[in-house]
């Protein structure tokens, strides 16, 4: 059992935004598979159809996608919210997105009666323009949307963090001033691929965001800082695939971890990783994740 | 995968809005049933069951189907592929009916192939709107006994498919396999499931596909948020009685739309 910003969780993996995300049904099928938590996909104040396809790659070291945000507006995925929180024993977790605070505050209340277990804020997702980490990046815009959020619900408010920046921790600062009460990090890194036998980026957005086993170290290294810089819990996303990727994570100074593009090799996966920790923990004389979360800090 | 660059070496008007693309790439992994992401640059990246190993059999519907209709001979799309799961591979001696409606022929094509060739007998109950919108007729024809159905009777029996499934003793098929708009997959559903043989049927669906590698979610199917894209494209029959299928689908901002 972990407990973090006030919920609990039967093991510490989580179901990253944007994965199998999009329906109820779907989120219910995450949580029976042995996810701890699910996150949503990212829901905005307006239907969208995202970016043409190619909109996901797999590449030799990892996934480069470019979705565009896609969803049904916060109107129409409230149901599915309800949905997932009757069929999943599991805390449901809703992503949401904006352009400016106004309408993050506007989603985050259309979303209010479904009861989710708590917010996080998409201002990280690196190919949606007026979006995402064109919020991510200014560090007095994450400040005020997170205020704002908070302010408007009584849920726990995570904000998801974007690696594409000189410093995160002053980001994620922004939020923990905000009144955050966790961050998130990270979402995937600007990336691009080009098929040489036309010359056309293969996306169809021409660039996307990288992740899978590639990002892993950019993330253990942005959670590493932040766990140095903030009071509040960081949320380990980026690249983790098994429970050695999970624990190394939590050892950098995650509370607990997301995992998204390993789903690609199998929904077990969070079954299979949660089990993997709760081995090592028993095996080593831990008494708990937290016995564990930041310990590459502790042994210098 | 990274889209491999596929040469049109044959296009073939099969009827007035349906072709098949050959292409100078086989997919030679490709089982029945699987579909592959056909990539027409610059506009849009869509699934299409392969139905050659080699080669794509498409209707003209939208945008990235019209560019392709546009291709010629020489010119290229990228492909990646084969993806999902296809339908359960014929043995020897087995009885397989196949009921294709219109374009669903792509991927039963080879399926009629794939089991004629291992000894396996095959029926097919081939329909369309009207006669010259007909696929495959030959192809199946050669496979085994075959029962043609028009919409406005031009050819073989007036009516949809399930006009002749209606008359048929389904218990001797050890499988059923099924493919065409949703509506006559439905009714084949309904009336196998009042014949008991729901089971033993097999669909191939068609639902708005994103990644198409079974990790965004986008075609997840309610009420069990099966991927059409990794768990199907075909699935058992008996998994979609109590489903949307027939009833509604997500659009491509996932809202909910009726079939």
């Amino acid at each position: 059992m972990v407990k973090i910003t006030g919920i609990e969780f039967r093991n510490p993996t989580i179901l990253a935004s944007g994965i199998m995300g999009t329906t109820g049904a779907s989120l219910v099928r995450m949580a029976n598979s042995g996810a701890g938590a699910v996150v949503t996909k990212s829901i905005g104040p307006e239907p969208k159809t995202g970016h043409p396809n190619p909109s996901m790659v797999k590449l030799d070291c990892g996934f480069l996608n470019a979705m565009g945000l896609p969803n049904p507006s916060y109107a129409d995925f409230d149901n599915e919210i309800k949905i997932a929180k009757e069929g999943a024993d599991v805390p449901v977790i809703a992503s949401i997105f904006g352009g400016n605070a106004e309408e993050f505050v506007r989603v985050a209340e259309g979303l209010t009666e479904a009861k989710p277990d708590a917010f996080e804020l998409n201002v990280s997702c690196p190919h949606a323009e007026g979006y995402g980490a064109t919020i991510g990046t200014d560090s007095c815009m994450v400040e005020a949307i997170t205020a704002a959020v908070c302010d408007a619900v009584d849920a726990p408010v995570w904000v998801k963090l974007t690696p594409n920046v000189t410093d995160i921790r002053s980001i994620g600062k922004a939020a923990e001033n905000g009144g955050a009460d966790a961050v998130v990090a990270i979402n995937t890194l600007r990336g691009m691929a080009i098929d040489i036998n036309s010359g056309y980026p293969i996306l169809g957005n021409r660039f996307g965001g990288l992740s899978g086993p590639a990002v892993r170290p950019v993330a253990i290294k942005c959670v590493y800082d932040l766990y140095e810089t903030l009071e509040i819990p960081v949320i380990g996303v980026g690249g983790v695939s098994s429970w050695e990727d999970a624990v190394e994570m939590i050892m950098a100074g995650a509370s607990a971890v997301q995992i998204g593009s390993a789903v690609h090799e199998g929904i077990e996966v969070f079954g299979n990783i949660a089990t993997g920790i709760e081995q090592f923990l028993q095996d080593n004389g831990y008494a708990g994740v937290e016995d564990i979360t930041g310990l590459a800090h502790e042994v210098i | 995968m990274r889209p491999i660059n596929a040469k049109i070496i044959q296009i073939i008007e099969e009827t007035p809005s349906i072709r098949t693309f050959r292409f100078d790439t086989s997919l030679n992994d490709a089982q029945p049933g699987q579909f592959v992401m056909v990539w027409l640059r610059g506009v849009d990246e869509v699934p299409m069951g392969c139905s050659f190993k080699n080669g794509i059999t498409v209707q003209k519907v939208g945008d990235a189907t019209s560019r392709l209709f546009e291709l010629k001979e020489g010119d290229s799309v990228g492909l990646r592929g084969p993806f999902g799961k296809g339908f359960t591979l014929p043995a020897k001696d087995e009885n397989i009916l196949i009921i294709a409606g219109g374009v669903g022929v792509a991927p039963l094509g080879p399926l009629a192939d794939s089991a004629a060739s291992v000894g396996a007998k095959v029926t097919t109950i081939l329909g369309a709107r009207t006669a010259s919108e007909l696929v495959f007729e030959q192809r199946f024809s050669e496979a085994g006994d075959i029962h043609l159905t028009t919409d406005d009777g031009s050819a073989g029996t007036c009516g949809f498919v399930t006009t002749v499934l209606a008359d048929m003793d389904v218990s001797a098929y050890d499988r059923i396999c099924v493919c065409g708009p949703e509506i006559m997959m439905f009714n084949v559903l309904k009336m196998l499931q009042k014949k008991g043989a729901h089971d033993r049927a097999e669909f191939s669906l068609h639902r708005y596909f994103k990644c198409a590698i079974g990790v965004c979610g986008a075609c997840c199917m309610d009420h069990e948020g099966l991927r059409v894209c990794k768990d199907g494209p075909v699935l058992n029959g008996s998994l979609l009685l109590d489903s949307e299928f027939g009833n509604y689908k997500r659009s491509s901002s996932s809202q909910r739309v009726k079939v």
